[in-house]
């Protein structure tokens, strides 16, 4: 089975976001950034598939700026046996235009399954895998928590809303978005990081894959969400604050 | 300017949040003259939606839509759309949505901005998005005027909906070409210690900030000294922390309890969706700028590790 994870290098979960003076978009500058977590958990799904069946090739793919493949050496460190870094720092303000490009480059090869986490922590659509279903001809499902590989068939467990699940059968290939937490994601060994380096990473420029960016989608402006709400703030030194919660649960809840 | 509308529906009853999107067509007709479509599978569903102040509800019978089947649902969508070369295509952001309009955006070759919170409408409309976790928003808007849209729940009221009267037109969609290789199995619950957190006045909600599951006591003591349920977002669930069944949000559940205590919870979008109906949301993070604070009637920036414990024995003292 060959199995193409998609992943995408975001700022990290405790960044702050800067907007630019003119409100045009963020500032980059100073922000640190790691894999997306989400797309940790569908790595992890790929390689317990390895291990259950060993003439499996995993392959990582990531599209973004410069230093995104650093994400690409983590996961081969992780256990992934090759990359795939298109090189591409375009601004996509939709989905699709970014699915095209990442669809244009697997198509080369003939993947039996994707898997991408459910969303990204950045632009949060939330469609890239389902897209790339679309783009290739594959089956899919979105917000897997569970697989299991029968003959030529995936079945995957969909978490639906209000606490409901469904089992599908779809036939290979498939695209699918995995729900985080169905696994726990290992860390890299020190032998994993030492044997990532002599793993194959292909390299394609943005300008290789002819694919025209049709600027569907403007970014008219970025801002701080306006307050739904006026906030009362509880401050002071602890006692003080401790003091005013229970003012609060007493006299306005009553829950004391 | 011509929009369609799909309204998601179960068992005979329309999805409110299919109602909400529509609200935001209306708000299009006002002020852009649009022309309103409705589109819906069942025929029900049909005569309830006549009701509303829009150009047409749009039937289409086929027994293949009669259950979710994204391909097929995809498949009528796209000879919908050739057929009647709507501008916008909205939803409500549901689960399904999720999971087929992506592939119909790549069908139709327009791009989806998904979950979108509102919507301006100026000369041009602007669809605004939250970004980053909620962190950041954006106003986006389409050049070519072509996009599918979909709204976030609560983006939109229901209430603000103008009733009327429209005629029902029947359309037939040839879905013969559809393989069947997705197939759904029937939905289920996993009972096993379910709780169910819609019926709790309090509850004490906690999230990352916990940082270790040895904390989660401290959390429990909380809660039980002000008889509150224990709840928490995503992140705890997915550490195997606490049961799934006590998570709030999009994947887990909805709730809007007379106070809501958040408690190191930053505040992404799928949690938010899951309790700022809440009365009085109180928050204590040590981030200030954590998005969870626009939506908190009191704010305390702070460590949980500190102030918890003390306001604990504070809360047993007054007990006695």
């Amino acid at each position: 089975m060959k199995i193409c994870v998609l992943v995408k290098q975001v700022p990290n979960e405790d960044a702050v976001i800067k907007i630019s003076p003119d409100g045009s978009g963020i500032i980059e500058d100073n922000l640190t950034f790691c894999t997306n977590e989400p797309d940790t958990y569908a790595l992890e799904e790929a390689l317990q598939m390895k291990e259950a069946y060993p003439d499996t090739e995993v392959v990582v793919c990531t599209l973004g700026k410069n230093t995104a493949s650093q994400i690409l050496k983590e996961a081969l460190a992780k256990g992934a046996d090759r990359a795939i870094f298109i090189n591409d720092d375009t601004k996509y303000n939709d989905a699709l235009s970014a699915a095209k490009v990442i669809a244009n480059v697997l198509s080369k090869e003939s993947f039996d399954l994707i898997l991408s986490g459910l969303q990204s922590d950045d632009d949060g659509h939330g469609q890239t895998g389902l897209i790339l279903a679309e783009l290739l001809n594959m089956t899919h499902a979105s917000l897997v928590v569970g697989t299991e590989i029968v003959d030529n068939k995936i079945r995957v467990k969909k978490e639906l809303e209000s606490g409901w699940f469904q089992w599908a059968e779809m036939e290979l290939p498939a695209s699918i978005s995995i729900q985080s937490g169905l696994n726990k994601p290992r860390y890299a060994s020190l032998k994993g990081i030492m044997g990532a380096k002599r793993k194959p990473m292909d390299n394609i420029e943005r300008s290789q894959v002819e694919v025209v960016d049709k600027n569907n989608v403007k970014m008219e402006n970025v801002y701080l969400p306006e307050k739904s709400k006026e906030t009362h703030y509880i401050e002071g030194d602890s006692d003080e604050i401790v003091a005013g919660i229970i003012k609060v649960l007493k006299d306005d809840i009553k829950a004391i | 300017m011509k929009i369609l509308v799909y309204i998601q529906s179960a068992e005979e009853k329309i999805n409110p949040i299919s109602l909400e999107s529509l609200a935001s067509a209306q708000q299009l007709k006002k002020e852009k003259s649009a022309q309103i479509h409705a589109v819906t599978f069942s025929s029900d569903i049909a005569n309830k939606l006549s009701q509303y102040d829009i150009d047409s509800v749009i039937h289409v019978n086929d027994n293949n839509l009669q259950e979710y089947s994204p391909l097929h649902y995809i498949e009528t969508f796209n000879q919908l759309s050739s057929e009647l070369n709507p501008d916008l295509i909205i939803f409500g952001h549901t689960y399904e949505t999720r999971d087929w309009v992506p592939r119909l955006s790549a069908r139709l070759d327009i791009p989806f901005l998904s979950d979108c919170v509102g919507m301006s409408v100026n000369d041009t409309i602007s669809y605004t998005r939250s970004l980053y976790q909620n962190k950041i928003n954006t106003d986006l808007s389409i050049p070519s005027g072509s996009a599918i849209i979909s709204f976030q729940s609560g983006a939109y009221k229901v209430d603000s909906l103008k009733q009327g009267s429209c005629n029902v037109e029947q359309m037939n969609v040839d879905l013969s070409s559809v393989e069947n290789k997705i197939v759904n199995e029937e939905k289920f619950k996993e009972t096993d210690g379910a709780i169910d957190l819609s019926a709790a006045d309090f509850i004490v909600s906690i999230g990352r900030g916990i940082a270790k599951e040895e904390n989660i006591p401290m959390a429990k003591e909380l809660a039980d000294l002000i008889g509150a349920q224990l709840a928490s977002s995503r992140p705890v669930v997915d550490s195997g922390w606490l049961n799934h069944s006590l998570q709030i949000g999009s994947s887990g559940q909805i709730v809007s309890p007379k106070l809501y205590f958040a408690l190191g919870i930053s505040g992404a979008i799928q949690h938010s969706v899951g309790m700022k109906g809440s009365g009085c949301i109180m928050v204590i993070n040590k981030d200030a700028n954590a998005p969870i604070f626009e939506i908190a009637d009191y704010g305390i920036v702070g460590d949980i590790m500190e102030i918890v414990p003390k306001l604990s024995s504070a809360i047993k003292e007054i007990n006695g």
